[in-house]
């Protein structure tokens, strides 16, 4: 990974919420656990030896169960939490350190930030809500409505200018919410389960509009989940929390390949595998051509099969974006690659 | 064992000794002060009774038609506007015109100064917990003490009069505003605040954008109580000589005159009916945004 991508960098957060935290700290450095802090020193472990390292124009999602963190960990990325101790680089300043002057100017600048709840302002009309980032850094109204404008139509929300947020049903305030933070031109996009209060249709429709948004803007945006299907759908990468501890954080493919612990394995034990695995995963690396038909290395295993299963004995090849051949599928390993591993068990229920 | 059954206290001497202490120290004190307090309050009178003659001066119809543009501009009910009309043709019709305009005079100059003192008070109590846990208390004080016992120090700083009268009024009146504007900030929605502050909104531009605009309904819940309160002291204050609907009432109690008694103090119904209803429906306007249809 070539450090020059990395736009924001987290080196050894700490988060410990309660009375005596920095005593608390030292406990927590030395090695105790979320439920023994709690019972010792009456401190929540919030966060736990965070390290993360966030790529410039990708999109981070953050995994985890209620509780783990990741919505702690979003909200230090915009200093709306203080943490306890550690750091965060901001294209290498530390954005702790930042005095509160500085602080507005970066979250008006850098960042901005959609709400599981939408968090829409319910006296303020859609227009109001979407320009309001930019109606406070004293932009001329002219200025921040057609900027407004702009976004309010990119997100499909033409002629509802002049409604209230609570006249729209949740997946407009929603869209409304993406347009609010996109309009500021914010480089970083903080997404906080930004889609889980919505039935999964329009989720399914929200997360299509923003991977839409994402090829055009190329934003680096933080996006926190706790459903497996929507991060491996929209994330470059994932990281996992568990008791606020960082329990993996790597590309997509290798979570569903190589899960780091049980806890992990937990996750994804319930997903379509042959949906979601792409054949770079699990073909043999060859240079030669093979007999059957030729297909790209992000090819997932259902689509796969479907092309083998006219001619099951001749193996597939695979070539990477370029055209170059990087390997080889025989059914045998569609098979495996389909095949739920040991470690997640083999009882099939239903 | 005598102890026991009767209360070990001040022998009267001593307490006869403690009250003298206490009534020499503030009348020493109003001596000495009272003239500087007075000189200091001599602006704001001179202001009472200059509003007091333009209300009483000003031509009735004139009058009226004010009361129900305002009624109007308020409620935006025709009901409203007409009852208020017919209220105050009948509160002419039976020789009431001028201390109304009076008590008109005290209680919007009482509700002026209580919002402007009170809701900069509930802003810096929403603001910070200590200074909230400083002056609930003192709130709960002047809800609770009896005006009578307030009105002894005033009375003897500043002597009867207009002043003294508009002073309890707000003692009496002030709390409401105080604590609601205090309750309707703190009440307003963290997710939205938290909104705020990730797109850098500063502590003036959250407050005047978002908290004062969505705590606004329970402010003006706030200011129509102050409204009623003051209303409700008017009698009182007449007793140190402000001029009005109460000085009637006060003549008919000590007199037993019902009908007075009654028609004024029917009057000071009226005019509260009337305030209640227009700043009721003013402040439902203002949340317009929630009452219209959801999904």
């Amino acid at each position: 990974m070539n450090s020059k991508n990395i736009l924001i960098k987290v080196n050894q957060l700490y988060k410990i919420f309660g009375d005596g935290d920095k005593s608390a700290l030292d406990l927590v450095k030395n090695g105790m656990g979320k439920d023994e802090l709690l019972e010792k020193s009456n401190c929540v472990l919030g966060l736990n030896n965070i390290n993360l390292n966030i790529n410039r124009g990708k999109i981070q999602v953050v995994m985890g169960l209620s509780g783990s963190g990741k919505s702690t960990l979003i909200r230090h990325l915009n200093r709306l939490i203080e943490p306890t101790s550690g750091e965060i680089l901001f294209n290498n300043t530390n954005i702790l350190n930042l005095s509160s002057k500085e602080l507005i100017q970066f979250r008006q600048n850098n960042m901005s930030m959609v709400f599981q709840k939408f968090a829409l302002f319910p006296h303020k009309t859609i227009l109001q809500n979407v320009g309001y980032g930019l109606a406070i850094q004293n932009i001329s109204k002219d200025e921040w409505s057609e900027k407004a404008q702009k976004w309010i139509k990119r997100v499909g929300l033409d002629g509802y200018e002049t409604y209230y947020p609570g006249q729209l049903s949740g997946g407009m305030q929603q869209r409304v919410g993406l347009a609010r933070a996109l309009a500021t031109d914010a480089e970083i996009l903080l997404m906080d389960e930004a889609f889980s209060a919505l039935d999964p249709l329009i989720r399914s429709e929200m997360q299509n509009i923003l991977l839409d948004l994402q090829s055009e803007l190329h934003k680096t945006i933080i996006f926190i989940t706790h459903d497996l299907d929507e991060a491996l759908k929209i994330g470059d990468r994932i990281a996992i929390l568990r008791d606020g501890s960082m329990v993996q954080d790597s590309d997509p493919q290798e979570i569903i390949m190589n899960p780091a612990d049980e806890y992990v394995s937990d996750f994804i034990k319930d997903i379509n595998r042959a949906r979601v695995i792409q054949a770079k995963s699990i073909m043999t690396p060859t240079n030669t051509k093979s007999s059957g038909a030729t297909v790209k290395e992000d090819m997932v295993l259902e689509d796969i099969l479907q092309i083998m299963s006219d001619a099951p004995s001749k193996p597939v090849t695979i070539e990477n974006s370029k055209g170059k051949v990087t390997g080889k599928i025989e059914m045998v390993n569609l098979i495996e690659g389909m095949k739920r591993p040991k470690s997640l068990g083999t009882n099939i229920t239903g | 064992m005598d102890w026991f059954f009767n209360f070990p206290d001040m022998s009267r001497s001593d307490l006869r000794e403690f009250k003298k202490t206490v009534d020499f120290a503030f009348t020493d004190f109003s001596r000495t002060y009272g003239q500087g307090i007075e000189d200091f309050f001599e602006p704001l009178l001179m202001f009472l009774v200059w509003f007091e003659k333009l209300f009483i001066n000003t031509p009735w119809p004139v009058i009226i038609f004010s009361i129900l543009l305002l009624a109007w501009i308020g409620s935006r009910s025709i009901l409203i506007v007409v009852g208020t009309f017919l209220s105050f043709m009948l509160i002419g019709y039976f020789g009431m015109w001028e201390d109304t305009m009076s008590t008109l005079a005290i209680i919007l100059v009482a509700t002026f100064l209580c919002i402007a003192i009170g809701i900069p008070l509930g802003i810096a109590m929403a603001r910070s917990n200590k200074v909230q846990a400083a002056i609930v208390p003192i709130l709960d004080v002047m809800q609770t003490i009896p005006s009578f016992v307030y009105l002894i120090p005033v009375v003897m700083l500043l002597g009867i009069g207009k002043v003294p009268g508009l002073i309890a009024v707000c003692i009496y009146a002030i709390p409401p505003i105080v604590r609601l504007t205090n309750l309707g900030i703190r009440l307003v929605d963290k997710d939205v605040l938290e909104a705020a502050d990730s797109f850098g909104a500063n502590y003036w531009q959250k407050l005047f954008g978002v908290q004062m605009p969505l705590a606004l309904p329970t402010i003006f819940a706030g200011v129509n109580q102050t409204i009623m309160m003051a209303l409700a002291m008017v009698v009182i204050a007449s007793m140190i000589g402000v001029k009005g609907l109460g000085l009637p009432v006060l003549r008919a109690i000590s007199n037993q005159y019902l009908a007075l008694g009654l028609m004024n103090g029917l009057a000071i119904v009226i005019l509260a009916i009337i305030f209640d209803r227009v700043t009721q429906k003013f402040g439902l306007r203002m949340q317009k945004y929630r009452n219209e249809g959801k999904d």
